[in-house]
């Protein structure tokens, strides 16, 4: 496929946008990382330095990193488990019902989040609806400990998350061309064959970009593990703010935030590099 | 004579109109948190001074800090900010001096209020309200009343998973320290590592950390006994009686809650005479029965009905009193330890 | 089949058990949660009486609207560019970063950067860094639908004589369209939500305050029913709009 000027065209307004209103002044802002937090929380222009990029391999650090990767793993493989379905029957259903689905699942994040997050915490406290209505079908005496912990965190992410995933998968799905399926069916593969060998591998760039909007929301997002998780469990997401805006050492948070977001990239072309040699396509000319 | 009359008349229209065209641009941008002031302020302020008034709201303290120490206040002109937060804006230049001429309801300030450690003589804050940290708790649930920070950090059986502790990081360590018998301020390294300890001990027993329902916890039983703001632990009194506040032996942090003029403010006239407006007698009272914090508003605490410090016996603390205890200063060059420390208590499992 | 059905009703019973939650609590009289003081309206009442809810509502509405129409449009021809331009790494970093960054960094970035270069901060600052990270998720999907689109459909129509814009007009945006709305869906609801970018690329002051600003900023003294009330009404205009679009349509997506 040739590239043509009128793809530059199109790209241009787009990459400008970016470059000016998100390169621009997160350089601004990474350049603070070779400086110095000032006594009272501005910047010391006086003392450049390496130390923050030091300082951001402490033990302490990476661990919040690692936790806060696998809770948001675990939080991806739940959202994919519970929204690939939940696309494949939208994609499915009569074309006339399939934008009603869509706005369906999407419509609840039109509240604020933080009223959801209440009613999530109505809904799992100890005297809340679950555990009221577990006591009285009489199939526990105690209340279960829902909330302030790890799980709920994960729930909560997942909450939020998970109709990102239907929408994105549903448009991977959606114009998926039904006679390959068919056409292994009537060659003989079973229901789990053709689905794992044909329409997986075909909505797989819907499911990495589903994968990738959950992981990666995740991982920033400091209000799920604040208000689910009682502030035990700390993400990076609660560390970087704290670093901005409790610490008011920005110099350290820019750090952070740096290695999160080379990390982030490395992921994705890790990504991106395995699904470009599992479909044996090469660089275009 | 009729033609003097008619001059007069037209210089008073004319004086009147540009008088009243100046009030018109004249507008003031202030950011509190929300419900903090009286409804109606932005009317009342108007009919007595003609100003307009836009009234922005912040959650915490932290996110107006980040915005104005980005934008150098730009656009605001008053703010309400904690006391070891305005001590940090005044260090980064971003506050103008408080002209005590222009203020003279600052003369309705007890006396202490005039000696806060972070601002002596008030000359970049004014203090709106200020209060002390203590134990909260549900008096006819647990079963001995707290006496020591030591009941909230190694707490008896009952209370294990019951309790909770203030996530703002300066009150969290604050609550090891004065248990320790240490300044609430140290950045030493040792005591940063001793509380460090005993606050990822005191995390096992944690229900959650918490900022803004623990007083609704409480209501509920959810929580028996919560580190808690005075005026917080108020709310829940007034729902449950039964809730009662202690200032723990071991003592208190005093915080005060300021107001302060940014130096972008391209009216700070009128932001002088809107904390002038703010200190008068009936705005100090209203904090007391809205809000049920103590105002360091003299004539507004003598205004309240006494019934009020029955009902919530925190609040009749004196002054001289409330300065016993250490005020949360900005730390300085020590916060980066002591944002390590809170980290790894954070962290911890 | 059926199983699959069942499925999409249980992950909706999921996504709709806090609505419920929160609709219910809308209607009780007594401020608590934990207790059900009987039903009643005045929560509603005190919400039509409270400016500074409907005021910031509005202006959410208004910054979700502006941010989600640019971004589709830049979000849509970016992706057509890039599906058919050589790969590059950088651009592909690009195109992931506004996903990536914390929202504190870009909060904070775009603050300082608008301040250095004095521009006027009100809704309009936020808007333009909502597009920012709206364009990123946009593209995104927008571009995993293309993967799968076939290239020489494009070629012949051109072949037979359309102009680029035509093919653009009557044969691609009728095939991906699907794609695009649900783009365009993502957008919106990122941005009819989103707190700490729009908390500090706004301007001083009630005129730009957003809902979520609005609510963030009541927590102090916890969430009144006053804003379940609004949740609710959102909820319910947007289930109407929805039934409305469905009948007047036939729901029937351009392409279908």
């Amino acid at each position: 496929m040739k590239a043509r000027s009128g793809t530059w065209l199109l790209m241009l307004p787009g990459l400008m946008w970016l470059g000016l209103l998100m390169v621009v002044p997160c350089l601004l802002v990474f350049v603070l990382i070779f400086f110095e937090r000032g006594i009272y929380g501005g910047i010391d222009w006086q003392a450049p330095t390496l130390e923050n990029i030091a300082r951001v391999f402490d033990p302490l650090y990476l661990s919040i990193f690692v936790d806060s990767g696998i809770i948001a793993g675990v939080s991806t493989l739940a959202a994919l488990l519970i929204g690939y379905p939940a696309a494949y029957a939208i994609a499915k259903a009569p074309a006339s019902r399939q934008t009603a689905l869509l706005f369906l699942a999407i419509l609840p994040f039109w509240t604020n989040y933080l009223i959801r997050t209440y009613a999530w915490i109505v809904l799992l406290n100890p005297a809340g609806l679950i555990n009221s209505l577990l006591i009285e079908l009489g199939l526990r005496s105690e209340p279960l400990t829902l909330l302030y912990t790890k799980s709920a965190v994960v729930l909560g992410l997942v909450y939020s998350y998970t109709p990102f995933v239907i929408l994105a998968i549903y448009s991977a799905l959606q114009r998926l061309d039904p006679s390959y399926a068919e056409a292994s069916r009537d060659l003989g593969a079973g229901v789990v064959q053709t689905f794992l060998r044909i329409t997986l591998p075909l909505t797989a760039p819907g499911v990495a970009a589903g994968a990738v909007f959950v992981f990666v929301l995740s991982i920033g997002n400091f209000v799920t593990p604040d208000l689910l998780g009682g502030g035990k469990f700390q993400m990076v997401g609660n560390l970087i703010y704290d670093q901005f805006l409790s610490a008011r050492d920005w110099p350290f948070g820019a750090a952070l935030s740096v290695l999160l977001i080379g990390l982030m990239l490395l992921l994705l072309f890790a990504q991106a590099v395995a699904s470009l040699r599992a479909r044996g396509e090469h660089a275009r000319a | 004579m009729k033609f003097r009359t008619l001059l007069s008349i037209a210089a008073g229209a004319v004086m009147l109109a540009a008088g009243s065209t100046a009030a018109l641009a004249e507008k003031l941008v202030i950011s509190n948190w929300d419900g903090y002031m009286p409804k109606d302020m932005a009317e009342k302020f108007k009919a007595a001074t003609g100003i307009d008034l836009e009234i922005a709201v912040h959650a915490t303290n932290e996110e107006i800090m980040g915005k104005v120490t980005a934008s150098g206040g730009e656009g605001y002109d008053v703010l309400f900010v904690s006391s070891p937060f305005a001590e940090a804006l005044n260090n980064l230049g971003l506050l103008a001096p408080i002209d005590h001429s222009k203020i003279p309801n600052l003369a309705n300030l007890y006396a202490e209020a005039n000696e806060l450690k972070h601002d002596p003589g008030n000359t970049f804050s004014v203090p709106y309200t200020w209060g002390t940290t203590g134990l909260c708790y549900r008096s006819d649930l647990v079963k001995t009343a707290p006496t020591s920070w030591n009941d909230l950090l190694t707490p008896s059986d009952d209370l294990k998973g019951k309790i909770t502790m203030l996530s703002t990081d300066r009150w969290l360590m604050a609550a090891g320290f004065l248990a320790d018998g240490l300044s609430v301020n140290t950045t030493d390294q040792a005591d940063l590592d001793k509380v460090r300890d005993q606050l990822i001990a005191a995390k096992r027993n944690l229900l959650a950390y918490d900022d803004t329902t623990f007083y609704s916890k409480l209501v509920s039983g959810e929580a028996l006994m919560v580190q808690a703001w005075d005026g917080w632990c108020n709310y829940g009194i007034t729902d449950k009686p039964e809730i009662k506040y202690v200032i723990p032996k071991e003592g208190s942090d005093l915080w005060a809650d300021t107001m302060v003029i940014t130096k972008a403010s391209k009216n700070p006239e009128a932001a002088a005479k809107f904390i002038d407006f703010v200190m008068n007698a009936d705005n100090g009272k209203w904090v007391v029965e809205n809000i049920m914090y103590k105002s360091p508003n003299k004539a507004g605490m003598e205004a309240v009905d006494k019934s009020m410090f029955e009902k919530y016996p925190n609040m009749a603390i004196t002054p001289a009193e409330l300065l016993k205890y250490e005020q949360l200063r900005d730390l300085g060059s020590g916060m980066k330890a002591f944002s390590k420390t809170v980290s790894e208590v954070m962290a911890a499992k | 089949m059926r199983a699959l059905n069942g499925w999409l009703i249980a992950v909706y019973g999921f996504l709709y058990l806090p609505i419920a939650v929160l609709m219910v609590l809308s209607f009780n009289r007594s401020g608590m949660p934990t207790a059900w003081g009987g039903f009643s309206l005045e929560w509603y009442g005190k919400l039509a009486s409270n400016p500074k809810i409907i005021g910031a509502a509005w202006n959410s509405l208004v910054v979700a609207v502006w941010a989600t129409a640019i971004s589709t449009v830049l979000g849509t021809l970016l992706a057509l560019g890039v599906e058919r331009a050589r790969p590059s790494a950088c651009r592909e970093a690009l195109l992931f970063a506004p996903m990536v960054i914390p929202d504190i960094v870009l909060a904070i970035a775009l603050l300082s950067f608008f301040t250095l270069i004095k521009f006027t901060l009100g809704l309009q600052s936020i808007i333009m860094a909502h597009v920012v990270f709206n364009l990123a998720f946009v593209c995104a999907v927008v571009r995993a639908r293309l993967k799968s689109y076939d290239w020489s459909l494009n070629e012949a129509s051109r072949d037979l004589g359309a102009t680029a814009l035509a093919t653009f007009f009557r044969i691609t945006l009728p095939l991906i369209g699907p794609a695009v709305l649900a783009g365009a869906l993502l957008a919106f609801t990122l941005s009819i939500d989103e707190f700490i970018i729009a908390y500090f690329t706004a301007g001083a002051g009630q005129s730009s305050t957003t809902l979520p600003m609005q609510i963030y900023a009541m927590i102090r003294f916890g969430v009144t029913p006053e804003i379940n009330a609004m949740a609710t009404l959102v909820m319910g205009v947007s289930f109407v709009m929805v039934l409305a679009a469905q009948r007047l349509n036939k729901g029937r997506l351009p392409g279908t």
